[in-house]
Order: structure tokens, then C-alpha cells, then sequence
């Protein structure tokens, strides 16, 4: 196990290296340069001192050049600065990241809290009007599209009923780190995280539907009612454990997710994540941040994959990783 | 012969295609005496295996009819509750099945599995439970039972795998054990194996088998009694001996004509068409009349019943009476070579 993860993690350097290079040549490909938003901001600036910084911060050397320096940093933890907002890119990403992390992590609880007990449900009772009421909530949850579902729930439970606030991750008044700023932190998460958890069920429910649809007919099931064996536990050891194995795979790819961090989701919200820095960097043309943040959503690719292969194959005792 | 253990009256089971019922087994009856293995015969589709899974009641309940009487221990099986079918199975009655490939649950240790059995039906401590397991994997020829108890059915050949499968059947003494074609899946060497830890075991604990199987070896070596089903009916019925020195309905006969052997050579003789599918069943008169279009018409009953021609020896309709192969009907054998 120790030794397959070692190994994963040694190819997983090659393929990020090639990741920075595709990422970086993109980026070099795209009209403007990392002063180009700073031309936004500042229309005053003449030509001539443009020129200046450029050969100063060496954006007229080769791309090659540019590149070693560039992943030289990045590997000695140096992600360089943002130049829209003037500070070092780490302490941008920093608090998003946080906050990104909080909201996905909620999100993905609440997802699987609806999911799994629906999917068991219309699994094992197929076609009743239980399993109907579930596939209707599953078309009408995949036919909504997020932005419009979280304006709704934002527009209901935020403007009308006041129940939540309307953006932000946290009260400003509120002192950092007491009691009071965790729970005005959980009060703004809610109800974001809902919002994507609702739509975010379908595949969870489906596949564990037919899962358990097409486990019912296996023949072990068979083996154990024989043996007198009541049908709760037929269930609970037999049926259930066996489906859950492909929604546990998808687990790992979760990760991704849970740190990529929603773009529809933050934007309505207004909530300050990774989803909302990465849109606002690219309109921005603040490159050196999307840059980093296009290698982290790699990174976290990559390492979804692996974590999958690792959870499976606790779950799954025929699948042996060694 | 011992006392009778299992009584099956006019059994009819019926499968839901769309909105219709149609019967997969039809007016069945037979009896399974203590200590005797019944030998139940017929090509694939004759309602062997619905026959066996309606005795355990594992159809689907929604999607089957079960009509007439099992009679097992004085109680009626079809009009027991799930919950008190489920104190029987098990205990006093095993499957066997067919496929040990897929008939372990993938994802439980070997010693769980056996476990669950008798978690069922004994109130065992922990260790008690153990001991017993490792009994059991013994008796069943497994070679490393401490070994095996922690293993995943992944882990084991298909061999060991069918033991495994008997040792779950056989773990709380059955009186009765049901096996669906138990060595099918398995190959020949195996097969041989299987059958003889059944035998053993048999002679042992003296249970009362139904043994399913299309393989007429395996029915010579190991039965008391044959019953032969087409279509889902029982057309002939006899202690072993006697059907293989006497087989009378066409269909047995067309069976045994069916084993291959030396003595024809590269011709193998083949029943013509293939048993009709549920939908298409003739429900009235001989069913296996269109698989033996030579025979005349008349031959046939209308209604056929099973009728006692010699003393334990049941055949049903009247065509056996003349019934012979046509010799020079070429379309009958098939060239293996």
C-alpha cells in the first residue's frame, strides 16, 4: 500500500511538470501580460515606464526563461504576486482557500446526507410512489440550472424570509475567532451549501438506485436469504455494503470539489472563495493568479484519482493495491 | 425408505410477464423421504431451479404465484410469513447453488459467512461459533481451515469456493438439502470431488437431498429416486434403477439417447427444437409432442396425467406406448467430428 502510494506520488511529478508547461504556454498565448491589468487600474501610466517594467521583471525574455523562473519559485513555495491586487499571491489564496474548503466540505455533507438515504430508499423499493417522488426530485434537480436554483434560494430564504445573509462568509463586526464568529461563519455557510447540495444529489442517488436494484438479483443475496437470514439484514450486510462501493470511489474525486470550490455558487453568494478569485483573475487578466490556481486545480485532480484508488481498495477487498 | 420429509402437492408456479402469470412449474407433486436423494432431470427451462427456489421461497414475491401445498415438517411452507419461513430456512432446510463463483457475498471473510447461519438460527458465544466453523471447513475438505476462515471468496478456486457454499448449507444440520446444480459450474476433477464430500456427508448426517441436475451421470451416481420434468411437469418418476434399465417417456429416452458414447461414433443423437419458452408453452395435452412430430397425433392423450405403469414407476401420457426413433431420420443426429 505504503509503496503504491510512493509511486503514485513519484508519477505525479512528471505529469505536473507537463501540467505547468501547458498552463504556462496557455497563459503566454492569451492577449496582454501580467501588466496588462495594472494598464486597467492605472490608464496614467505611459508606454515608456510600461516598457521599463517589462524589461525589469523580464516578461521580454524567451518563454523558456520565463518558465524555469517562474516553476523555480513555485517549488521553492514562492507563488509570486498578484499584480491587480498588489499583494503576494499566498496570502491571496490563504483565507479563500479556507473559506472554500468550509463551504465544500458542508456542501459535500449535506449532499450525501439527501443522497445516500434517498438512493437506499428508491433502491429498495423501486417504482413505489416513494422511488417516483425521488426520480422527479432527480430530473427536476438536474434540470435547474444553479445560478437561477441559488438566485431562488437566495431570493427566498435571503431577501424575503431574512432567514440567512445574503453574502459574505462571516459577520464583519464580529470579533475573529470567538464563539459568535464561528457561528456567524456556519449562519452564512448554510445556506450556500444547501443550495449546491440539492442539485448536486443526482448521481449519487441514481447509481445507488440501480445499485441496489442490480444487487437484489445477485445470487449471494440468494445465498444469504437461505440462510434464514432476516430481511433488514439482507439488507443492511449484504445489499447496501455492495452498492456502496462505486459511490465510494467517488469520493476521492470529491476533493476536487470540496477545494475547487463552486464558481456559480460564490459568485450569487457573494462568498470570498477560490471559484469567485479565479473568475474575478481572469477577467482581470491577473495571470500570475490564475496561473496558481489553474496548477491547484490540477494538483487536486490528480490527487482525487489517487485518493479514489486508495479508498476503493479499503472497501473492496478484491482490489489489491501493492 | 424413511418417513416422508418433504410433500409437495399440485405445486404451481407462475412467473408475471407483463400482466399475465404463466407456470414455470405445473401441478408438481413429489415426495423427498428422510435420508433419500432425489434426482430432479431436464434440459435448462423445464422449471428444475423454480421448482427448488419455490420449496425456499426465494422468488420474488411480487412477481411470482405460488399455488398448492410444500408440506415440510407438518407445516404448510407457502402459507408461512417471511419471519417464519426464515426460522426454517437454513436450520432445517439448505441450498446448495449452483454458481460458487457468485454466490459468496464478495465483500465478507469466508468465517462471516458461515457464521451467519448459525448467527441465525443458535445463540452461540463468539468462540463456540468459531470452533464450529472450523469443524465445518474440515468436514468439507477444506486444507487450511484457520487459514481459509479470514480469507475473501476472491481469494479461493471454484472448487473450494462450492465447498464453502456447502459448509454455509450444511452448517446447522439440515434435514433437507436442495442442490441446484451443483456441480455445473465446476470441471470435471472438481465435480467428481464435490460429489463425493456430498455423498460422505449424506451418509453422515443422513439428510434428505433434491438434487437438481441435467447431468445423468452425476444422477447415477448419486440418486435413490429420478424424477424427469418437462416443461414444468413431471413426466416420469422412478427409483433409479428402474428408469435407467426402463426408461419409458420419449423425453427420458430422448435424454439418454443424448449422452454422448463410443458406440455411435461421431453421431451424437440431439431432441429436436428446444423446450418452449413460458409464453409459448402448450398448456393442453402432450407438451412434448412437438419436439416428436413422427409420433402420430392419436398416440397422445388429450389430457395426460402421470399414471403408475409398473409399481413406483409413474410416466405420463400414453405416447410412450409407441413411441420408437425413426432410423433414418437424419436431421436427429448431429456430427460431432
Amino acid at each position: 500500500m505504503l509503496k503504491f502510494i510512493v509511486r503514485r506520488l513519484l508519477i505525479m511529478i512528471p505529469q505536473l511538470l507537463l501540467l505547468s508547461i501547458i498552463i504556462f504556454l496557455l497563459a503566454k498565448a492569451m492577449p496582454g501580460d501580467a501588466l496588462t491589468g495594472q494598464m486597467v487600474a492605472n490608464p496614467n501610466l505611459d508606454p515608456e515606464t510600461m516598457e521599463e517594467l517589462r524589461e525589469k521583471l523580464g516578461l521580454n525574455d524567451p518563454w523558456h526563461e520565463q518558465y524555469i523562473r517562474w516553476i523555480g519559485n513555485l517549488l521553492q513555495g514562492d507563488f509570486g504576486i498578484s499584480y491587480v491586487h498588489n499583494v503576494k499571491i499566498s496570502d491571496l489564496l490563504g483565507n479563500r482557500m479556507a473559506n472554500t474548503f468550509l463551504l465544500g466540505l458542508l456542501t459535500l455533507i449535506f449532499a450525501y446526507l439527501i443522497a445516500i438515504p434517498l438512493g437506499i430508499i428508491a433502491g429498495r423499493y423501486p417504482d413505489s410512489w416513494m422511488d417516483k417522488l425521488i426520480v422527479g426530485y432527480n430530473f427536476v434537480s438536474y434540470a435547474i440550472p444553479l445560478f437561477v436554483f441559488a438566485l431562488l434560494m437566495l431570493f427566498l430564504f435571503g431577501y424575503t424570509l431574512n432567514w440567512f445573509p445574503t453574502g459574505g462568509s462571516v459577520d464583519v463586526q464580529v470579533e475573529r475567532g470567538t464563539w459568535d464568529w464561528y457561528l456567524s461563519k456556519l449562519h452564512h455557510l448554510i445556506l450556500p451549501s444547501i443550495s449546491a447540495a440539492l442539485l448536486s444529489t443526482v448521481g449519487t442517488i441514481q447509481y445507488l438506485r440501480s445499485e441496489i436494484i442490480d444487487t437484489k438479483l445477485k445470487d449471494f443475496v440468494k445465498t444469504a436469504k437461505a440462510k434464514g437470514t432476516p430481511e433488514r439484514k439482507v439488507y443492511t450486510r449484504h445489499i447496501f455494503r455492495n452498492s456502496l462501493l462505486p459511490v465510494a470511489a467517488f469520493l476521492g474525486y470529491d476533493i476536487v470539489f470540496i477545494l475547487g470550490g463552486s464558481i456559480f455558487i460564490e459568485q450569487i453568494f457573494n462568498y470570498p472563495g477560490l471559484g469567485q478569485l479565479f473568475v474575478s483573475s481572469i477577467s482581470q487578466r491577473d495571470f500570475s493568479v490564475v496561473n496558481i490556481l489553474v496548477m491547484l486545480f490540477g494538483f487536486l485532480s490528480i490527487l482525487g484519482t489517487l485518493l479514489s484508488d486508495i479508498i476503493l481498495s479499503i472497501v473492496d477487498p478484491r482490489i489489491r493495491i501493492d | 425408505m424413511g418417513k416422508p420429509l418433504l410433500q409437495i402437492n399440485n405445486l404451481k408456479t407462475s412467473f408475471r410477464i407483463g400482466d399475465e402469470f404463466y407456470a414455470a412449474v405445473d401441478d408438481v407433486s413429489l415426495t423427498v423421504n428422510e435420508n433419500e436423494v432425489v434426482a430432479i432431470v431436464g434440459e435448462s427451462g423445464c422449471g428444475k431451479s423454480a421448482l427448488a427456489l419455490s420449496i425456499m421461497g426465494l422468488h420474488h414475491e411480487l412477481n411470482t404465484k405460488l399455488e398448492g401445498e410444500i408440506l415440510f415438517q407438518n407445516k404448510n411452507l407457502l402459507s408461512l410469513s417471511t419471519n417464519e419461513l426464515n426460522n426454517i430456512r437454513g436450520k432445517d432446510m439448505g441450498m446448495i447453488f449452483q454458481d460458487p463463483l457468485t454466490a459468496l457475498n464478495p465483500l465478507m471473510r469466508i468465517g462471516d459467512q458461515i457464521e451467519e447461519t448459525m448467527k441465525n438460527h443458535y445463540n452461540l458465544s463468539k468462540e463456540e461459533m468459531k470452533k464450529r466453523t472450523l469443524e465445518l471447513l474440515n468436514k468439507v475438505g477444506i486444507p487450511n481451515p484457520e487459514r481459509t476462515y479470514m480469507q475473501y471468496p476472491h481469494e479461493l478456486s471454484g472448487g473450494m469456493r462450492q465447498r464453502v457454499v456447502i459448509a454455509i448449507a450444511i452448517a446447522c444440520e439440515p434435514k433437507l438439502l436442495i442442490a441446484d446444480e451443483p456441480t455445473t459450474a465446476l470441471d470435471v476433477t472438481i465435480q467428481a470431488q464435490i460429489l463425493d464430500l456430498m455423498r460422505e456427508l449424506q451418509n453422515q448426517m443422513k439428510t434428505g437431498i433434491i438434487l437438481i441436475t441435467h447431468d445423468l451421470g452425476v444422477v447415477a451416481e448419486m440418486a435413490d429416486r429420478v424424477a424427469v420434468m418437462y416443461a414444468g411437469e413431471i413426466v416420469e418418476i422412478a427409483d433409479v434403477f428402474t428408469l435407467f434399465n426402463n426408461p419409458l417417456h420419449p423425453y427420458t429416452r430422448s435424454l439418454f439417447n443424448s449422452v454422448p458414447s463410443a458406440a455411435d461414433g461421431d453421431r451424437l443423437h440431439v431432441i429436436q427444437g428446444i423446450v418452449p419458452s413460458l409464453k409459448k408453452l402448450p398448456r393442453t395435452g402432450c407438451r412434448f409432442s412437438e419436439r416428436i412430430p413422427w409420433i402420430k397425433k392419436e398416440a397422445h392423450e388429450e389430457n395426460p396425467k402421470l399414471r403408475e405403469v409398473e409399481k413406483n414407476h409413474w410416466v405420463r401420457c400414453t405416447c410412450y406406448q409407441h413411441f420408437d426413433f425413426p432410423k433414418d431420420a437424419e436431421d436427429l443426429h448431429y456430427d460431432i467430428s
